[in-house]
């Protein structure tokens, strides 16, 4: 049975090739299109930072130090990477209410095994993670096989881990961490040079792929930006991460004390779980079909796409990821104990994941919105410390740009919608 | 008719489903040749649509055969079905809103290239784009962009590429459940148009439709269900309206009415 297109080329070719195009001519101009994709939704909300940057600068002139946007990014880091997760579950339409409970709970678990069972960091790290792993294994098995809603499974979640860290950390209080490997997680520091390495072959690698993709469009004849634009891009996005480099191999010690420069560690675990996640979402077939699950799962399950190993797969990465937030923030603190994971953890987790732009309805998002999110979050929060205020007006003012962050993203998306129909 | 002395290309065979009390199909035969079109007709609650979803694995009977160009085969999932050339496009099209129109056209069966060879293998954006800019051109089918947001089209453009995302995969049957339903005059007239196509080519086509009128206009043959059961078999030529609405609400007719029709046993 001939395939469609090679029985149909040859009679209707000279018409098909005038009609695609005249169909060329009456698409809107390239710039246009370019225009109208820009993500206007995430691009308010780089917009707000700039506005709170400059609001808390005027108010305290410490804030754009190198000293506290290095603190800044250590900070977040750890919420930062359960936000990674936390997107991976909206992605397919799910949430996970578990996550603040399970970063706990497996720190905990690495904490007592570094210092109550003296085990060295390879195996009190690992088995914290893989304790991670499985609860998604669990949780995810308890939701796609007995049908129970994630909501339900993962609000069991949160109070029966929470339960379980309080167990295993028993009657001690603080648990503070001292095996230096540990302790070096989060708080060692690149050195210099490596730092501007690492940022040269991001930003090659980078414009490479965007380079190469369009070569490749342009040789298969398919519509490309100018190639202006494109550049273009290629240049903010440098010149951003220059920036962020820069400022973290600046010595910001203040006067007097031992030079302290280089790209924390934090940051850069942080910066690699959204740099990998990002690519396996969009890039791969597996981050394909969890757009699709997101999007329509029915639909996704007639194409033969295995809807339940997705799901299965996702809680997973979300759990192991909290484990991993849980340990970066036990190695910053240099401390685990039973209130590690608690309190706010989750709730700026996910609104985190939600103001840089990741939907709550599904398959709308990407893994860089936990990197935005936890930004805003976090500058509001530091900011707010440094100007001594107290945490009702901090959790006041999250709320409120929670709110109008979302308000906006879909106000942006009706627009963009209603414009796309025409 | 020609059929009588070809094998059809898909046979099912005694296929029963019930739904907790409801018995949806008993006992239901159907066959499609290559290169016809049947009109798979009934009243709401017949039967039709879950007929299609066990023809295209997305239901398994709780009893009965798939016969696929003559050998007995095992469709438990889509991916059975697809794997031997079966293609549906469903009645809410079963498209993701989020994905744009190459996403969709690919959907399951993404084209992927190895990046860091032996190691990761990525979506061949470029690959799939260019492939499916042609069929949309080939099938002349109007949209702004191939990389618009399905859920930015109109009906008629989602219905569009329903259909061009069953005929790009060398598919062998074809099962179109109430494809005009949403469509204005012109694009109604290019769906039709597309299915003598697709029969010219010799695809077994199976067009489910409330409307009498298209069922006439396109199929060879036409099989009525009523309650669960295969009441009639027609033949478009010699039949008229009459005679098949009256199979479809359980009148009596002339021709034959429950089981197989005998003129067109092979």
């Amino acid at each position: 049975m001939k395939n469609i297109e090679q029985t149909t080329a040859r009679p209707e070719s000279a018409q098909s090739r005038e009609e695609s195009s005249a169909s060329a001519r009456s698409q809107p101009s390239r710039i246009a299109r370019a225009w109208a994709q820009l993500d206007v939704g995430s691009l308010t909300v780089v917009f707000g930072l700039v506005v709170i940057a400059v609001v808390f600068q005027i108010a305290n002139h410490n804030f754009l130090s190198p000293l506290n946007l290095a603190n800044l990014m250590v900070q977040i880091s750890a919420v930062g990477a359960i936000s990674v997760g936390v997107v991976l579950v909206l992605l397919i339409g799910e949430i996970d209410l578990s996550v603040g409970a399970v970063s706990g709970f497996c720190a905990s678990v690495m904490a007592v095994l570094s210092i109550k069972a003296h085990q060295p960091a390879l195996v009190a790290v690992g088995v914290g993670v893989l304790i991670g792993a499985a609860i998604g294994l669990l949780q995810g098995f308890w939701f796609v096989k007995l049908h129970v809603p994630a909501f339900i499974v993962t609000l069991a979640g949160s109070l029966g881990w929470f339960g379980a860290q309080l167990y295993v950390l028993g009657s001690t209080g603080t648990l503070n961490m001292t095996d230096p490997l540990i302790v070096g997680i989060a708080n060692a520091r690149l050195p210099v040079i490596l730092g501007w390495l690492l940022g040269i072959i991001f930003v090659g690698v980078n414009a490479y792929a965007v380079l190469l993709e369009r070569r490749q469009r342009v040789r298969s004849g398919l519509p490309v930006q100018p190639l202006g634009i494109a550049l273009g891009q290629v240049a903010i996005v440098g010149a951003g991460v220059f920036l962020a480099i820069g400022i973290m191999n600046v010595d910001r010690s203040p006067a007097g004390f031992a030079p302290v420069r280089g790209v924390p560690s934090a940051v850069l675990i942080f910066i690699a779980f959204i740099v990998l996640f990002d690519f396996i979402t969009r890039r791969t077939r597996f981050g394909r079909y969890v757009f699709a699950v997101g999007g329509n799962a029915e639909a996704a399950r007639r194409a033969g796409i295995n809807v339940n190993q997705i799901r299965m797969i996702v809680f997973v990465l979300a759990s192991t990821l909290a484990a991993c937030g849980g340990i970066l923030a036990g190695s910053r603190l240099l401390a685990v104990n039973q209130s590690s994971g608690s309190g706010d953890v989750l709730l700026n987790a996910i609104a985190a994941a939600v103001i840089g732009g990741t939907s709550l309805f599904g398959g709308r998002g990407s893994t860089w919105s936990a990197l935005l999110g936890a930004l805003v979050i976090g500058s509001i929060s530091n900011g707010m410390d440094l100007l001594a205020l107290s945490s009702s007006i901090k959790f006041m003012v999250t709320g409120a740009v929670l709110l109008l962050a979302v308000t906006l993203d879909a106000y942006a998306r009706s627009r963009r919608e209603a414009s796309g129909r025409s | 008719m020609a059929q009588q002395d070809r094998a059809p290309i898909l046979q099912m065979r005694h296929v029963s489903k019930r739904f907790g009390a409801v018995q949806a199909l008993s006992d239901v035969d159907f066959e499609v040749y290559p290169g016809e079109v049947v009109g798979l007709v009934g009243d709401n609650g017949a039967g039709k649509s879950t007929l299609v979803k066990i023809i295209s694995g997305v239901y398994r009977a709780d009893s009965g055969q798939h016969i696929f160009e003559g050998r007995e085969v095992s469709v438990t999932n889509p991916r059975d079905a697809t794997a031997l050339g079966i293609e549906t496009v469903y009645q809410d099209l079963a498209l993701c809103d989020n994905l744009d129109v190459v996403a969709n056209l690919y959907l399951g069966r993404e084209q992927v290239q190895p990046a860091v060879p032996g190691l990761v293998r990525t979506l061949d954006e470029v690959g799939m784009e260019r492939r499916a800019s042609r069929i949309v051109g080939e099938l002349h089918i109007r949209i702004p962009s191939i990389r618009s947001k399905v859920a930015t089209l109109s009906g008629g453009q989602r219905q569009s590429v329903a259909v061009s995302r069953a005929v790009m995969w060398n598919s062998k049957v074809v099962l179109l459940d109430e494809p005009t339903a949403a469509l204005g005059v012109e694009q109604t007239r290019q769906v039709k148009d597309l299915i003598r196509r697709l029969r010219e080519r010799g695809l077994g086509i199976v067009v489910i439709s409330h409307n009498l009128a298209d069922v006439f206009d396109v199929s060879d043959r036409i099989i009525v269900l009523r309650l669960g059961r295969r009441a009639a078999t027609l033949d478009t030529h010699t039949t008229n309206p009459e005679q098949v609405v009256s199979a479809i609400t359980g009148a009596e007719f002339g021709a034959s009415e429950s089981g197989k029709d005998q003129a067109l046993q092979a």
